[in-house]
Parts: structure tokens; C-alpha cells; sequence
């Protein structure tokens, strides 16, 4: 996994809560048995103007003018900011892969889907959760101000413009350990592998009709 | 008193294998499930890693979201789909798992499957890569939906790093009217608490009017609690519960069936646990449910109207009404049993097991498709529904009234074979979700039961099925 430790870059505004999986990457791009490759197809329905497919070239296509990532300079953006319930619906990781691969490193919002925020973590995909009266504001700085970078301080549990702080996060110790330090949590997990052994043994005496 | 447990807890405690200082548990998994869409990254990762499956034999694997669901004796036709259910059989032939492939009878969406093949039990964890995994929780399971690191990471260990939620118990007290259905049950529970409202809790679903559903109906709303943000949702083990699971493929038997039963009978919420939130809802006022929008909590009663965001003081929320009119083609006000529909889709996880087909079939019966409707389709959930439904004779009664009857699968739930949505058409579907571009680019969604898509599709638009019963 990528390690995640300070970063820097500009913020793309995408006003709307709930934003679903199936909208960051539609389900013709789920065919794929391939973990990259997903960044191009982003949001694709609210991207370009014709439909796409896994097998439809992605520069033969119109890409929808309104839509905030076609923008300059949010097409270099490596921040997201978005409404509550960021990432509900279907669990297809698909979906952090596709904004990891756009070149996004964080995500900000009021909440974020259960599962959509434990995937970010697998992938070094920082999802942020801020109150939504700090989204707003920086909703309003981002339109004030197009191109307004923000700096995350994952250490320090920040996020800050320039010199200014904007305001802390939470995230659970073990998380942040583990995406600090790029660590492979599975390996972290077997070396646990005697007590997962015992569990079993444990399990079998007391419950053998799951085994 | 403090060890007074919740079902939630109950299940928590049984499979922790140990927790760390800051309360992330490693929780043991009894039941993984398996599809080809989100597991061909994990064995890949599994494979680079030079690690083993843990546990084979807890493993269920099927294909679903991909399969036709049009004649299969020429295989898959699109060759990206195709690649990946072969992936899928290669993937379970080279690490020896159990799959029930394209051409077996057993083969369903995994949802389907896992219950009817007794694959599922009281008691149990229960994970997939997929959302609706939550549908598990019917039985007293902890049952939810994971992305594909998890599923290469309880491959790898038969365990997942998992914090705990917080404990909901959603009671719906008294009794349903005749024609209200469990997805009027469930669609009427996220309208109240919205689509955000069960994230970072585990939902109970409890009541009379729960403890009144069969499997079936405590499978779809289950399924739902995804829909309402919360990763899982269950229902306590009773009577009901037993008599399902008894005699299944998978199930327990002999002594082994009477320690399961004296253990399972243990699966509910004690007296007095402790919920860190409660909420009611009065059954009787429940009506059949019709989504106007585009977020599952987008709902109103089949006698309301389409609402105005004029009327809504939250300037996101109206804002998310303008754009979801917009989307859905909608003007506010509008009655919903003026809505037409192009095509009806009655089928997915949630509402295409044996009890569901029947209640569309009795309002499909005798009656006919309206010419205003281009493709009115029913998918059963498995092979094994199919052939129950055939032996029942429900078939014929779709096909006579102008239905068409497939093969199973996922289908246009989600559109990722050839059963979709053109862009502007209407589709009443007993999906789950209506989410924009959920059964094809542009195409619109309004979520209701079974009986109510058949109503939809006589009639031509929504109509109160107690007008058509
Ligand atoms: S039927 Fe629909 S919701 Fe259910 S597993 Fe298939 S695609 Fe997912």
C-alpha cells in the first residue's frame, strides 16, 4: 500500500451528497479483472457526454464541459471535496481505485459510507471526515478561490491552508499506523495466525456443524 | 444490568479472535461468499503473495452479475464478462473451492444461494465482496459486505480487522395492511431514517410486523439496511428461522442439528439491552412505497404525490431534489399513479426468491401487460427458484399476461449483461437501488415490491395494487 504522510494539492468541488459508487465508476468498468487502469472512466456518466465503454476509447469521446474534474485547474486536483454520505451504495472497491488512479490522495466530507471508507484505507486513499459547517466553508473557499490548495498532515491529524489551520481529524490509531507506514495488513494479521488456529480449535469443540 | 446483550454483541463477541489497544477487533468469518466481480483482484493478490485460501471449505462461490439471462447454451457473447466468470471458474478450480458454475441448476445471485443452500445459518459471520451481503442477517447472522482487499484478506486469514458498530434497533409495531409487503416495510423504514441514517450502527430489525415475515420477507429487508447506510442488519432467530434452515444442503443434522438449535435458539437481544438508538414506526401506517428519486430515501406512499423542494428549508437536501427531478423527469406535485412506465423489472437480490414471484404472479394473473410497456421481465433469483416457480406453474402465468421468464441472475438490477435501460426509459423495478445509471445510462428508477411492478406493468403506470387484488 502507498504511505500516506503529508500532502499537499488542490481541492475539486463536488457539491452533492451521496455521492454512490456506481457514479465514481459506472458498473460496465466492473467487467475488468484488472486492480488499474481506472482513472480515465472516473465518474464517467457525469464526464463526457456519450456513453463509454471498457472496450470504447476514452479520447474519441465528449467530455461534458460543466463537469468540475474537466475543469482546469481541478483536472490536476488531488483533493476531493464532497457532500455527506460520500461512497454509499455498492461496495466495489473499483471505486477508490478509480479516484486513487485519477490521482487523488484524499477525500473530504461531512460522512462517508461504511464500506467505501474502509476500502479508501486498503489503498492509501485518505478519507477525511470533516463537521459540515467546515465543508461549507471550504466549499466557499474553493469558489472564491479555484485552485485553492490544501495541505493534510496525517501525523499531526490536520488539515490546513498555507499557515492556517482549517481544522483537525480523528482516525483510529490503527489506521493511521498502518497507512503512515504503507503496511500490508495482511501479513499484519498472520502474525496472528497461532491464535486464529486456537479460535478455531475453540470453535470446533463448541459449534462443529460450521466446519 | 450490564451484561444484558443485544443480538449484535452476542454475534460480536462468539468470533473475536483478539483486540487491540484501541478497540479494532480480529474477527473470525464463518461463511465467505464469493462472485466473479469482485474476487478476481483478490485471488490475484493472493497468488502474488504466494499465500494459500486459509479455509477452503467456508468458501461458496457463483457467478451472478454477469451471467445472460437469455438462452446460456452459447455462453457469454460479451468477451470482457466472459473473461471474468472464466477467471472466476479457473480462480476456484486452482485453490479447490465449491462453485456452482453457469450451467449448474444451483447457480443464483449469491444472496439467493448462500440461504437456500442452507450455506447460511443462524449464528454465523457471513462476508462477500458485495454490499447486499447484509441480506444474511435474516438468520441471526452478522452478515455484511466488504471490498476486494478484505476478500484477499479473509482469504489469506479467515479473519477481518473490523471496529464495531454502534447498536440500532428498528421496531415496526403492530401489523401490516393487506398488500403491504416487506419492501413497503423496508422502503417505508429508510424514507424515515434516510440513507445516511444507519451508518456506523448495526441494524435490528424487530416488532411484530417483523416477527410476522417469513424468510423470504426478512431477507428483503435485510438487504435494505445497506440502502439505510448500515453495513449490517438482523433479525432475531425464531421458530421461523429454524424451519427454513432445517433439511438444506449445508445445514446440520442429527446431534449436530440439536446443538445447533440449543445454541441458535440463544440468537436474540436479551430483555432490556441496551440500544444506543431506537426507532419506531407504526406498522399500520405503512402503504405501498414508490421511490420518485434518486436515493433510495427518495420514497412516498403510492396515493402521494412526486414532492417539491420548494417546500424544503435545507438548501442540500432541495438541492439534491432539483437534480433528482431533473434526472427522473419529474415535476413535483405530480400524482405518483400518474407515472408511466417503459419497462418493469422484477427481479435482484432483494425481491426474486419463491414468495416473491408468487405475489407478483397473483396480481399478474388472468390479466395482461399493457401495449404502453415495451419489456416487462421476471428473473428468478436461482435455478432452483426457476424450477419451483415452473412446478408451481407461475411461469405460465407471467409468460400468458405478457411477462418474460428468464434465467437467473443479477440481470438489470445493475445492467451488467444485456438487460438494461435505454437512456430516458422508466423502469419499475424491486431492486434496490435508483441510483442515477443504476440499470443503464440514463435510464430511470422507481424501487417498489413485486406486486406493486406487476401492478405498474397491467396498468401501464403506478397504480395502488388494493385497486388490482
Ligand atoms: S441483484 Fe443487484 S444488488 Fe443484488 S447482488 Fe446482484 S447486482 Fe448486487
Amino acid at each position: 500500500m502507498q504511505k500516506f504522510n503529508k500532502h499537499s494539492g488542490i481541492v475539486a468541488p463536488l457539491d452533492r451528497p451521496n455521492v454512490d459508487t456506481d457514479a465514481i465508476i459506472p458498473k460496465q468498468f466492473l467487467k475488468s479483472i484488472k486492480r488499474s487502469g481506472f482513472g480515465p472512466n472516473a465518474f464517467d456518466d457525469w464526464r463526457y457526454l456519450d456513453e463509454g465503454g471498457p472496450d470504447i476509447d476514452n479520447a474519441s469521446r465528449r467530455p461534458n464541459p460543466d463537469f468540475v474534474l474537466n475543469q482546469q485547474p481541478f483536472d490536476k486536483a488531488t483533493i476531493l471535496l464532497a457532500r455527506e454520505n460520500f461512497g454509499c451504495g455498492s461496495s466495489r472497491e473499483h471505486a477508490v481505485w478509480a479516484l486513487d488512479d485519477f490521482g487523488f490522495r484524499a477525500v473530504i466530507a461531512p460522512s462517508f459510507a461504511d464500506i467505501f471508507f474502509n476500502n479508501s484505507f486498503k489503498n492509501g486513499l485518505l478519507p477525511i471526515a470533516l463537521q459540515a459547517s467546515v465543508v461549507d466553508d471550504l466549499f466557499k473557499r474553493v469558489s472564491d478561490n479555484n485552485g485553492l490548495e490544501l495541505t493534510i498532515d496525517l501525523a499531526a491529524q490536520t488539515v490546513s491552508c498555507g499557515d492556517e489551520l482549517i481544522a483537525s481529524f480523528e482516525i483510529d490509531e490503527f489506521r493511521k499506523h498502518c497507512m503512515l507506514n504503507g503496511l500490508d495488513d495482511i501479513a499484519l494479521t498472520l502474525q496472528h495466525a497461532d491464535e486464529i488456529k486456537a479460535y478455531e480449535a475453540n470453535r470446533k469443540q463448541s459449534a462443529p456443524w460450521l466446519f | 444490568m450490564s451484561n444484558r446483550k443485544t443480538l449484535y454483541d452476542k454475534l460480536w463477541d462468539d468470533h473475536v479472535v483478539r483486540t487491540e489497544e484501541d478497540g479494532t477487533a480480529l474477527l473470525y468469518i464463518d461463511r465467505h461468499l464469493v462472485h466473479e466481480v469482485t474476487s478476481p483482484q483478490a485471488f490475484e493478490g493472493l497468488r502474488m503473495a504466494g499465500r494459500e485460501p486459509w479455509r477452503t471449505g467456508s468458501i461458496v462461490a457463483v457467478p451472478d452479475h454477469n451471467v445472460p439471462t437469455t438462452d446460456r447454451s452459447e455462453g457469454i457473447t460479451d468477451p470482457v464478462a466472459k473473461l471474468q466468470v472464466e477467471t472466476l471458474d479457473n480462480n476456484c478450480k486452482e485453490f479447490g473451492l465449491t462453485e456452482f458454475d453457469m450451467s449448474d441448476q444451483r447457480q443464483g445471485i449469491v444472496h439467493v444461494i448462500g440461504p437456500e443452500q442452507g450455506a447460511t445459518l443462524p449464528g454465523m459471520t457471513v462476508v462477500c465482496g458485495d454490499s447486499h451481503t447484509s441480506t444474511h442477517g435474516a438468520f441471526g447472522a452478522l452478515a455484511f459486505g466488504i471490498g476486494t482487499s478484505e476478500v484477499e484478506h479473509v482469504l489469506a486469514t479467515q479473519c477481518l480487522m473490523q471496529n464495531k458498530s454502534l447498536n440500532m434497533l428498528v421496531s415496526v409495531d403492530g401489523q401490516v395492511h393487506p398488500g403491504v409487503t416487506a419492501k413497503d416495510i423496508v422502503l417505508a423504514i429508510i424514507g424515515e431514517i434516510g440513507t445516511a441514517g444507519g451508518t456506523g450502527y448495526a441494524i435490528e430489525f424487530g416488532g411484530d410486523a417483523i416477527r410476522a415475515l417469513s424468510m423470504e420477507g426478512r431477507m428483503t429487508v435485510c438487504n435494505m439496511a445497506i440502502e439505510a447506510g448500515a453495513r449490517a442488519g438482523m433479525v432475531a432467530v425464531d421458530q421461523t428461522t429454524i424451519d427454513y434452515v432445517k433439511g438444506r444442503p449445508y445445514s446440520p443434522t442429527g446431534d449436530n442439528m440439536e446443538k445447533a438449535e440449543a445454541y441458535w435458539s440463544t440468537l436474540h437481544s436479551d430483555d432490556n439491552a441496551k440500544f444506543d438508538k431506537l426507532v419506531h414506526i407504526d406498522a399500520a401506517e405503512i402503504k405501498p412505497q414508490v421511490t420518485w428519486g434518486t436515493s433510495p430515501e427518495m420514497v412516498v406512499d403510492i396515493d402521494s404525490s412526486v414532492p417539491d423542494p420548494e417546500a424544503v428549508s435545507d438548501k442540500v437536501k432541495a438541492d439534491g431534489m432539483r437534480k433528482a427531478l431533473a434526472y427522473m423527469g419529474l415535476e413535483a406535485g405530480m400524482p405518483i399513479s400518474d407515472i408511466a412506465v417503459d419497462k418493469v423489472f422484477i427481479g435482484s437480490c432483494t425481491n426474486s426468491r419463491i414468495e416473491d414471484l408468487r405475489e407478483a404472479a397473483a396480481i399478474a394473473h388472468g390479466r395482461q401487460v399493457s401495449d404502453h410497456v415495451k419489456l416487462a421481465m421476471v428473473v428468478p433469483g436461482s435455478g432452483l427458484v426457476k424450477k419451483q416457480a415452473e412446478e408451481e406453474g407461475l411461469d405460465k402465468i407471467f409468460i400468458d399476461a405478457g411477462f418474460e421468464w428468464r434465467e437467473p441472475g443479477c440481470s438489470m438490477c445493475l445492467a451488467m449483461n444485456a438487460d438494461r435501460l435505454e437512456p430516458g426509459e422508466r423502469c419499475a423495478s424491486t431492486s434496490n437501488r435508483n441510483f442515477e445509471g443504476r440499470q443503464g445510462q440514463g435510464g430511470r428508477t422507481h424501487l417498489v415490491s413485486p406486486a406493486m411492478a406487476a401492478a405498474a406493468a397491467i396498468n401501464g403506470h403506478f397504480t395502488n395494487i388494493n385497486e388490482l387484488s
